[in-house]
C-alpha cells in the first residue's frame, strides 16, 4: 500500500506505512542517523497530512515489525471492542477526540487505553503540537499501587536517585535523607548501581530497606541492576519492592539488553511471590519499574527501519504487558546522536509522556541531559514545568541535579519542591501524611526547615544510627 | 559531614526551595568545564602517553569519524577503524595474545591521559606475573566502545580491555571506564561486554580498578564467555575508599 499527499504545491509519495510514520515525525537526529526522517519540512507536513487520514484499523492490520513484541501486544487487543469503539476513526479524528472535553472519562470508563496500540499512540502523537501533548495527557490519570499509591489528580511524585560513584551505603543514605527533607522519594528510592555484582546489589537493597523500614516511609526501594542480577539477589535473600529493567521496543533490541519477554514474566512472578511472604507492607501488586528512551532500539541496530518515537511507544507496549507500578522515559540520557538539542529533547519528553499515558501507563520522566548535547539546566527547567503541567506521574530528585555516578544532569530535590509549589502539586497521599506527621508539610506546602540539621539529625539517628 | 562520604552536592540551602546564588553559579561553572572536556583532544605525542609509547610501543590509529561533530552525531563511525588504521593494527599487533589493551579518547580525552597509563602498567604487571601474553597497546582517537569488535576481528586476542573516557559529569569532567570483552567479534553488543566505570580520583581509584579488571578478565577466560552472565565477585569486606570531595 502507498500514500500520497501534497504540501506547498509539491507532491509526495510514501511507499510504506513505516516510511509514512517516520517522515511524519518531528525532527530527531536519531531518525536522520538512520536515514528515516523527512528530507524537507514540506515532506514532513505532507506525511502528517497523509497520516491524519489513515484509519486506525490499518495501524493494527499492517504491522511495521513482525516479531514477538508485536505478537504479545496484539494478543491483548480485544478486536471486536476495538472495532466498536475506535475502528471508525482516522488518526486525525482520534487527535480531535483526545483533545475534546469528556475524553478522559470515556478513556477511563471504556478502558480505551487497552485498545490503543503503540503504533496508534505514536501516530496520533505525530499529529499533535507540544501544547496538544500537554493538554491531551493532563486529564489521563493512571493510579498504581505497591507500598503507596501514585498517579492521583494533583499529585506529582518523585524518585530519589541517591547514586554514588562506588555505592557507598553512608553516601547513599545521606542523599536519601536530604531528599526526604524536600518532600521527595514518594514514587521510589531508586539507586543505579555503580557495581553490577550480586553482593553489592544485595547490600544496597538492604540499605534502602533499612531506611524505609526504620523511618516507616510509605515508598518503595529499588536497585536498578540488570534483572538477572536482581533475581539472584532476591534468591540470596535481598528484599525487593520493585524489580527494574530497561526495555526496548523490539525483540532484537531486548536481546541486546540481555532480556526476553519470558525473563520479564519470570521476574514479575518471583517478586509477587516474594511480596506474599511480607504482605503486610504492600497495598497493591504492581511490582515492575521500567525505563525506556527514544533511540534505544537504534543503538542496538534493532529498529527495523522504524522511527524512534514508534519504537519508544513499542517499548512502552512491552512495559504494559507486566502491569508496571512506574515507567520512566529517561529522555535526554541517550545523547546527541538521537536527540540533538533542547528542542528535540523537549519534544521527545512530551511525546513519551503522552503516548505512555494514552496507553494507560504510570508515566514519569527523567528530565535530563548529558554534557555532550546542546542543552543545559535552563532547558531542563523548561521541560520540567511542561511535564508537571501535563500531569506527569513522577520525576527524578537528584542532589542539585548532578548525578555523580552516571555523569549527567537531571532534576533536583529543589526543582521538585519548586515546581510543586509553583503549580500547587502534592506528593502521594501516604507520603504527604508521613511528611505532615514530621512537621515537614503543612497547608498543602512543604515546610522548609531553616535549621534542617535538626530534622536531619533525627532522621539520620532513626535510619542509620547517631551522627558521629 | 557529607563531604567525607559522597561527592553529591547535599544540604544546599537557599531562598525557599531555590539554590543560593553561589550554588547556582557553581553548577553553571562545572557544566562549562564539562562542556570544555568534551571538546578537548588527546594526541599520541601528549606527555602523558610518552612512557607507553617509549616502553610499550603504543601507537595511534583513528576511526572513520573525521570530526568531533561527526563523532557525536554518527556513533557507528567511531566503532570502525579507517582503512589505513586497519592495516596498521594488523601489521603492528601480534595476534592471538591473551590480553590486548586499547586506549580510546571517548568523550573525555583528558581522563584517559590521566588514568589510562597507570591502569595499563598495573594490568600488564599482573598479567605478566600470571604468565599471560600481552599485545602491543593501541590508542584510538574518536573512539567508541564498539571498536572492540573491529580490533577483535583483526587481532583475535582472548580478551580486550578498552580504557575509554566517559562522558563528563559535573562532579568530575575526567572519568574513565574499562570495557572488557571475551574474544570480541563483529556483532557483539554491550550484553557481551563487562564494565568497570567511574575510574577517577573521587570514584574508583586506579589501584582498586586494576585488580578488579584483572579478576573479571580471569573470570571471562575461565567461563569462556563475557557479558551479563558473568558478575563481578567482591568480598563483603571490600569498602572502596573515597577521595576528597570536589573543591568548593
Amino acid at each position: 500500500m502507498k500514500w500520497t499527499s501534497t504540501c506547498g504545491g509539491e507532491h509526495f509519495v510514501f511507499h510504506s506505512l513505516k516510511e509514512l510514520m517516520a517522515k511524519a515525525n518531528e525532527e530527531k537526529s536519531g531518525d536522520a542517523l538512520d536515514g528515516l526522517g523527512a528530507r524537507s519540512d514540506r515532506e514532513r507536513v505532507a506525511a502528517k497530512l497523509a497520516l491524519s487520514e489513515v484509519g486506525l484499523p490499518t495501524l493494527l492490520d499492517e504491522q511495521l515489525i513482525d516479531d514477538g513484541v508485536t505478537e504479545a501486544i496484539l494478543a491483548r487487543v480485544d478486536r471486536p471492542r476495538f472495532d466498536q469503539l475506535l475502528g471508525f476513526l482516522t488518526v486525525g479524528e482520534l487527535r480531535e477526540q483526545i483533545l475534546d472535553e469528556g475524553f478522559a472519562s470515556r478513556w477511563e470508563e471504556d478502558a480505551l487505553h487497552q485498545l490503543i496500540t503503540p503504533e496508534i499512540a505514536a501516530a496520533v502523537a505525530k499529529l499533535m503540537s507540544d501544547l496538544d501533548l500537554v493538554s491531551g495527557a493532563a486529564p489521563l490519570r493512571v493510579l498504581t499501587r505497591c507500598r503507596s499509591t501514585v498517579g492521583g489528580t494533583g499529585v506529582l511524585a518523585s524518585r530519589i536517585q541517591p547514586n554514588h560513584p562506588v555505592d557507598d551505603p553512608s553516601g547513599i543514605a545521606l542523599s536519601v535523607l536530604d531528599g526526604l527533607l524536600f518532600g521527595c522519594g514518594d514514587a521510589l528510592i531508586g539507586v543505579n548501581p555503580a557495581v553490577e555484582s550480586v553482593q553489592k546489589v544485595r547490600d544496597t537493597l538492604q540499605t534502602l530497606d533499612q531506611i524505609i523500614e526504620r523511618l516507616d516511609l510509605p515508598t518503595q526501594g529499588c536497585v536498578l541492576a540488570h534483572v538477572t542480577t536482581q533475581l539472584e539477589a532476591l534468591r540470596q535473600g535481598a528484599p525487593i519492592d520493585l524489580v527494574f529493567q530497561s526495555v526496548a521496543g523490539t525483540d532484537a533490541a531486548n536481546t541486546a539488553f540481555g532480556i526476553s519477554l519470558a525473563l520479564l514474566e519470570e521476574a514479575q512472578e518471583a517478586v509477587i511471590a516474594h511480596h506474599r511472604d511480607r504482605h503486610d507492607r504492600y497495598i497493591g501488586d504492581q511490582v515492575m519499574y521500567f525505563e525506556t528512551g527514544q533511540g534505544s532500539a537504534l543503538t542496538a541496530s534493532a529498529n527495523w527501519g522504524v522511527d524512534q518515537l514508534t519504537c519508544e511507544a513499542r517499548a512502552q507496549g512491552v512495559a504494559r504487558l507486566y502491569d508496571p507500578f512506574l515507567v520512566n522515559s529517561v529522555v535526554g540520557f541517550i545523547g546527541p546522536e538521537y536527540l540533538a538539542n533542547q528542542r528535540q529533547i523537549t519534544r521527545a519528553g512530551l511525546e513519551d509522556h503522552f503516548t505512555g499515558k494514552l496507553m494507560g501507563l504510570p508515566m514519569g520522566c527523567d528530565v535530563c541531559y548529558t554534557n555532550h548535547v546542546d542543552a543545559d539546566q535552563n532547558s531542563n527547567d523548561d521541560l520540567l514545568v511542561l511535564l508537571a503541567s501535563a500531569g506527569c506521574t513522577f520525576v527524578m530528585g537528584v542532589p542539585a541535579g548532578d548525578d555523580v555516578m552516571l555523569n549527567y544532569q537531571s532534576t533536583s530535590y529543589h526543582d521538585v519542591a519548586t515546581v510543586r509549589r509553583l503549580l500547587q502539586l502534592r506528593p502521594t497521599p501516604e507520603f504527604e501524611q508521613w511528611l505532615a506527621a514530621r512537621g515537614l508539610w503543612r497547608h498543602g506546602q512543604l515546610v522548609r526547615a531553616h535549621s534542617p540539621a535538626l530534622h536531619f539529625g533525627e532522621l539520620h539517628a532513626l535510619a542509620v544510627g547517631p551522627l558521629t | 559531614m557529607a563531604r567525607g562520604v559522597t561527592p553529591a552536592r547535599l544540604f544546599l540551602d537557599g531562598p525557599a526551595t531555590s539554590y543560593s546564588t553561589a550554588d547556582l553559579l557553581r553548577l553553571r561553572s562545572d557544566h562549562a568545564a564539562a562542556r570544555d572536556a568534551v571538546h578537548a583532544s588527546l594526541e599520541i605525542d601528549d606527555p602523558a602517553l610518552a612512557p607507553l609509547v617509549q616502553e610499550h610501543g603504543l601507537f595511534a590509529v583513528r576511526t572513520l569519524a573525521t570530526s568531533l561533530r561527526q563523532y557525536l552525531a554518527y556513533p557507528h563511525l567511531g566503532r570502525a577503524l579507517d582503512e589505513t588504521s586497519r592495516d596498521t593494527v594488523s601489521h603492528l599487533c601480534p595476534s592471538d595474545v591473551d590480553l590486548q589493551i586499547v586506549l580510546g579518547d571517548g568523550l573525555s580525552p583528558r581522563a584517559v591521559a590521566r588514568y589510562g597509563p597507570q591502569i595499563f602498567d598495573l594490568l600488564v604487571a599482573t598479567a605478566s606475573r600470571h604468565g599471560w601474553s600481552v599485545g602491543r597497546p593501541i590508542y584510538v582517537s574518536r573512539c567508541r566502545v564498539g571498536i572492540m569488535n573491529d580490533i577483535g576481528d583483526l587481532v583475535r586476542p582472548t580478551a580486550i580491555v578498552l580504557l575509554i573516557g566517559e562522558r563528563p559529569g559535573l562532579a568530575t569532567a575526567e572519568s574513565m571506564s574499562a570495557y572488557l570483552g571475551y574474544k570480541p567479534r563483529s556483532g557483539h553488543t554491550d550484553a557481551d561486554r563487562n564494565l568497570i566505570c567511574n575510574i577517577h580520583n573521587k570514584g574508583v581509584s586506579c589501584t582498586e580498578a586494576a585488580p578488579r579488571i584483572f579478576d573479571l578478565v580471569r573470570q571471562l577466560r575461565t567461563y569462556g564467555v563475557g557479558g551479563i552472565s558473568v558478575k563481578e565477585a567482591m568480598p563483603a569486606s571490600h569498602r572502596p575508599n573515597i577521595g576528597a570531595p570536589p573543591p568548593a
